[in-house]
């Protein structure tokens, strides 16, 4: 068993319905007990959709158990059939349904419908939701364009002269961060380029669509977590290159340009030269000088966890402090873009250890889910979004891409706002007592009056925090008593005084690398001299 | 799918009206009892929840809960994993390392409930043995309970029930020959605050509410214990209580003035109070409550609504909105009806009111789209749905977690209703 106060992602049975949902056409039957219809307000509530999705549950009881339950099942199942007539359908079971046994596979084929039926077996107790939704993808694309597949050794044909290139967007689904207008924007990238979609999988698909998909000249992998299982397959069955290349930053995009360019022989440096994107000048003007090894620290998928390190250093100068994923199918890559910034990656899913790293980095701005949101909000970090789980505001209703140049200009804005701008900054850290803008105050211009942040007491954070020392600093108006550093080194009072006047924002750092060189030198009581030592031995 | 209609076939059939419900099976769209933790955990403040269950469970909590993870969280889940199916004497195993971690790292709980889920019941993981065995390691520091929030065996409220239930065994025996009340079913601070205050004025000491806001302090309950249900959703606490000797007062649930009135006489004339003192009590209450609602009445006034099947407060909110503001009864769902409990509820509907207990949900949408009301109270996975169809709704999970009891709220709980149909009014692009 696993302790969990918040998991990053839902069951397996989850990732089934985002791309059942996604989709149109296909009805998922799902053998669940009462009450796992809650999972429907996740897109009618926090995605907004404005149709149920096409799920039905058996929503078995516990008076249930004791009789057919198998009946139960195929009565849902034919039910489903009849009242919304899909062109496919996908069965399954729930961590529940799948401790009865009753093969919803076997009992849905034996219901002879005239439509591809396609079982949907999900490890409830071992995997979690993108693993589903990857594996239902793949089932579906496996079953619905396998038929459809060349002889095994044709070559695939030489496109036409004069015809224009297409591919396919693979992986965007339902509940995804930002999938709806990523899909959006690269469309029309793609456009500028000459090529064209041949289909847009599982967002908005049919499973007639699905048939479709052996007809594009290559794929476009916009989420590997969802889609590189199924784009390896078409490459093998459909002999389809697939783009490696997240078109996430300007770095990134313009590398995607190139990739697709290359992919359909066309010539990338006029849509190159015409791009318009406002980040590199914003990143480039004088007002971001400060944002200059802003320390940060970022969690997510494995997707955008790598390409927000990459924005994040190449982009706007940022400091990568703490780079991590809850995507274990990706540990590797995280890794490996984590050796790049000289840092290690933290590859878990429980969401205790991503708070207790956080706390230990003090980074000045966290990049993150919404449950970094929580760990900031505690901590008083500066914070935005970047991957998935998000809540109702990631959904927003203006056009918020990720991917491409638009989307570039998404992220700078999104990540610069939560940071305090340069002139307070400035005037915070020569004057520390005026009664409006205090120390640890939030940043004038999020508007939520003046307050310092409300820093939660050490006594809180220690019971959150068992594994790490409290190291958070209270705001001005409660100077921390002489505390002892973790080394066994005292603050002197002045010391600690002297501490204060480093602004809020890096004085945890301050206090962290202070107590380390008090440790590695033998000081036993840490003095005003101690911390301007210690200032100077880590100033490089 | 399968539909029974049944006339009401209770022992006390003199004491209900006679009517016809319709019981239905098929597809739920509600709740499981693990969300009754979203409200519990604050109104009990020293108590802990831990689901024993799956990523699942975990989910729906994480989902239910919306923006309340800021706070520490007061409940979590011990997910179950491939390992802990193999063999049970792991599981358990597993259970206590888990809670030991819990405890160590939470020293201010005072209350842990294990909560059953649909995978723990079904692979039959004894958690009241589990919560005995741990009972007696944490004793005295910390008390270890257990009730079963699952899906197969509870629909969202009942959660409740089951909890107040594992609970009433703990309340402490009373001796004493003095009557005393006790309010049960979890109400907002300020309603309960009011009632104390009510029963004050009308001489009814001797007051306790259940559950408590502190697990330490638990009412005590005796033969001379009258159980004052404030929540129609309670009929195993109700049981539980009244094995131990206490006597439920049959009483409507204290939804608007005619609601509360009926409530609180029920304890005045057990408490005998005189009636002319309860009338000098109450009068400006119901007066004050009757001025503000009047106000509801010309916007709810002839509106039909339809209530689809979720918390069980689906029939004394329909007889509060069909006699008190004159609206129109198209169906009235209830995922369970207690007869008995429900009597006095019952005999205030309206004749002829189409009543549901249970679900299918396909079937169910298909007869609100033919009766088009114009409002539907349902669950936020039919709301926006319905909305896109041009059918203005209430969501029906706002109802229990809004102080909507007593006289001060009646016209706060027609508000709730009208709301929707103001805003599908005033919005025109």
């Amino acid at each position: 068993m696993q302790l969990t106060v918040w998991t990053y992602e839902g069951p397996p049975h989850v990732g089934a319905m985002r791309i059942a949902t996604g989709m149109e056409g296909l009805h998922y039957v799902l053998h669940a007990p009462q009450g796992d219809t809650y999972a429907d307000l996740l897109f009618t509530m926090i995605e907004r959709r404005n149709k149920r999705p096409p799920v039905t549950y058996t929503t078995f009881a516990a008076r249930d158990l004791g009789k057919d339950t198998a009946e139960l099942f195929m009565t849902a199942a034919r039910n489903a059939y009849a009242r919304f007539k899909p062109q496919a359908m996908i069965v399954g079971a729930s961590c529940t349904g799948s401790l009865i046994q009753d093969d919803p596979g076997g009992l849905a084929k034996s219901l002879g419908f005239s439509i591809p039926v396609i079982p949907i077996d999900l490890p409830a107790y071992q995997r979690k939701e993108n693993w589903g939704a990857s594996e239902t993808f793949y089932q579906l694309v496996r079953a619905i364009a396998g038929p459809k597949a060349p002889p095994p050794g044709t070559k695939r044909a030489e496109r036409p002269a004069g015809q224009r290139p297409k591919c396919n967007l693979l992986g965007p689904t339902a509940l995804g961060f930002r999938h709806r207008d990523d899909i959006t924007e690269i469309t029309k990238l793609l456009g500028q380029l000459g090529i064209d979609v041949n289909v847009v999988a599982p967002m908005g698909a049919t499973p007639v669509d699905l048939t479709r998909l052996g007809d594009a000249d290559f794929n476009v992998v916009l989420y590997p977590e969802i889609a590189s299982q199924v784009a390896s397959w078409l490459q093998r069955i459909f002999h389809q290159p697939f783009t490696k290349t997240i078109p996430i930053g300007v770095s990134a995009t313009r590398e995607f340009v190139r990739e697709v360019a290359g992919l359909a022989g066309v010539d990338p440096e006029p849509v190159l030269a015409a791009a318009s994107t406002r980040l590199p000048w914003y990143s480039h003007s004088v007002d971001s000088t400060y944002l200059t090894n802003k320390r940060v620290f970022i969690f997510g998928d494995a997707t955008h966890a790598i390409a927000s390190a990459r924005i994040a250093s190449e982009e706007l100068g940022f400091k990568v402090v703490g780079l991590g994923t809850y995507s274990r199918e990706f540990g590797r890559d995280v890794r490996e873009a984590a050796a790049k910034y000289g840092v290690e990656a933290l590859i878990t899913d429980d969401y205790l250890e991503v708070e207790a790293k956080v706390a230990e980095l003090h980074p000045e701005l966290v990049l993150g889910t919404q449950m970094e949101r929580h760990i900031a909000k505690r901590l008083g970090v500066p914070c935005a979004v970047i991957s998935a789980p998000v809540h109702v505001q990631d959904f927003p209703a203006r056009y918020a891409p990720q991917m491409g140049f638009e989307g570039a200009n998404v992220i700078f804005d999104t990540w610069v706002h939560p940071l305090m701008m340069g002139l307070e900054e400035h005037l915070l850290a020569m004057f520390k007592d005026d009664f409006e803008f205090k120390d640890g105050a939030l940043p004038s211009h999020l508007g939520t009056g003046h307050a310092p942040a409300p820093a939660p007491a050490a006594a809180e954070v220690a019971v959150a925090l068992p594994q790490s020392a409290p190291v958070l600093d209270g705001a001005a108006s409660q100077p921390v008593p002489a505390a002892t550093a973790p080394s066994g080194a005292v603050w002197a009072p002045e010391a600690e005084k002297e501490l204060l006047k480093i602004p809020f924002f890096v004085r945890g750092k301050a206090r962290r690398n202070t107590e380390r060189f008090a440790n590695e030198n033998g000081v036993a009581t840490i003095t005003v001299e101690t911390l301007y030592d210690a200032k100077a031995h880590f100033a490089r | 799918m399968t539909v029974h209609v049944t006339g009401c076939s209770t022992a006390a059939a003199d004491q209900l009206v006679s009517r016809e419900i319709r019981t239905e099976s098929g597809q739920r769209e509600v709740f499981c009892g693990l969300t009754g933790i979203v409200w519990l955990h604050r109104k009990i403040q020293d108590a802990f929840f831990l689901v024993v269950g799956s990523r699942t469970c975990a989910h729906l909590i994480q989902s239910a809960a919306g923006v309340m993870i800021f706070a520490e969280p007061r409940f979590g889940t011990a997910i179950m994993e491939e390992k802990d199916l193999a063999g049970l004497t792991d599981a358990n195993d597993e259970l206590d390392r888990i809670v030991t971690q819990l405890l160590a790292r939470r020293p201010d709980i005072k209350l842990l409930f294990l909560v059953g889920s649909c995978p723990s019941e079904v692979i039959k993981l004894d958690l009241s043995r589990a919560a005995l065995r741990l009972s007696q390691r944490f004793s005295p520091d910390v008390r270890i309970l257990h009730y079963s929030g699952s899906g197969i065996e509870t629909t969202f409220t009942q959660g409740e029930d089951a909890c107040l239930a594992s609970l009433v065994p703990e309340l402490p025996a009373s001796t004493d020959a003095k009557p005393s009340l006790l309010v049960i079913g979890s109400l907002a601070d300020v309603v309960e605050d009011q009632f104390v205050r009510m029963f004050d004025a009308l001489g009814v000491d001797n007051v306790a509410f259940f559950p408590p806001r502190k697990s330490t302090a638990l009412p005590s309950i005796g033969p001379n214990t009258k159980i004052l249900m404030a929540q129609p959703f309670l009929p195993d606490t109700v049981r539980a209580l009244e094995e131990r000797g206490a006597k439920r007062l049959a009483a409507p649930f204290p939804l608007g003035v005619e609601g509360t009135t009926g409530w609180l006489r029920a304890a005045a004339n057990a408490f005998g109070v005189d009636p002319a003192k309860f009338d000098q009590v109450t009068s400006p209450n119901r007066a004050r409550a009757e001025r503000a609602l009047a106000a509801f009445k010309a916007e709810l006034g002839g509106r039909r609504i339809f209530f689809f099947p979720d918390s069980q407060l689906e029939l004394p909110l329909a007889r509060f909105l069909s006699r008190e503001l004159d609206m129109k009864l198209v169906e009235v769902a209830t995922p369970y009806l207690h007869r008995e409990q429900l009597a006095e509820e019952l005999k205030l509907l309206p004749a002829g009111v189409a009543l549901t207990e249970g679900q299918d949900v396909d079937d169910q949408l298909d007869r609100c789209r033919l009766a088009r009301p114009d409002i539907v109270v349902c669950g936020l996975g039919l709301a926006n749905p319905l909305e896109a169809e041009g059918i203005t709704t209430k969501w029906s999970i706002e109802l229990v977690f809004t102080p909507i009891q007593g006289y001060e709220q009646a016209a706060d709980l027609a508000e709730l209703f009208a709301r929707p149909l103001v805003r599908r009014a005033k919005l025109v692009a």
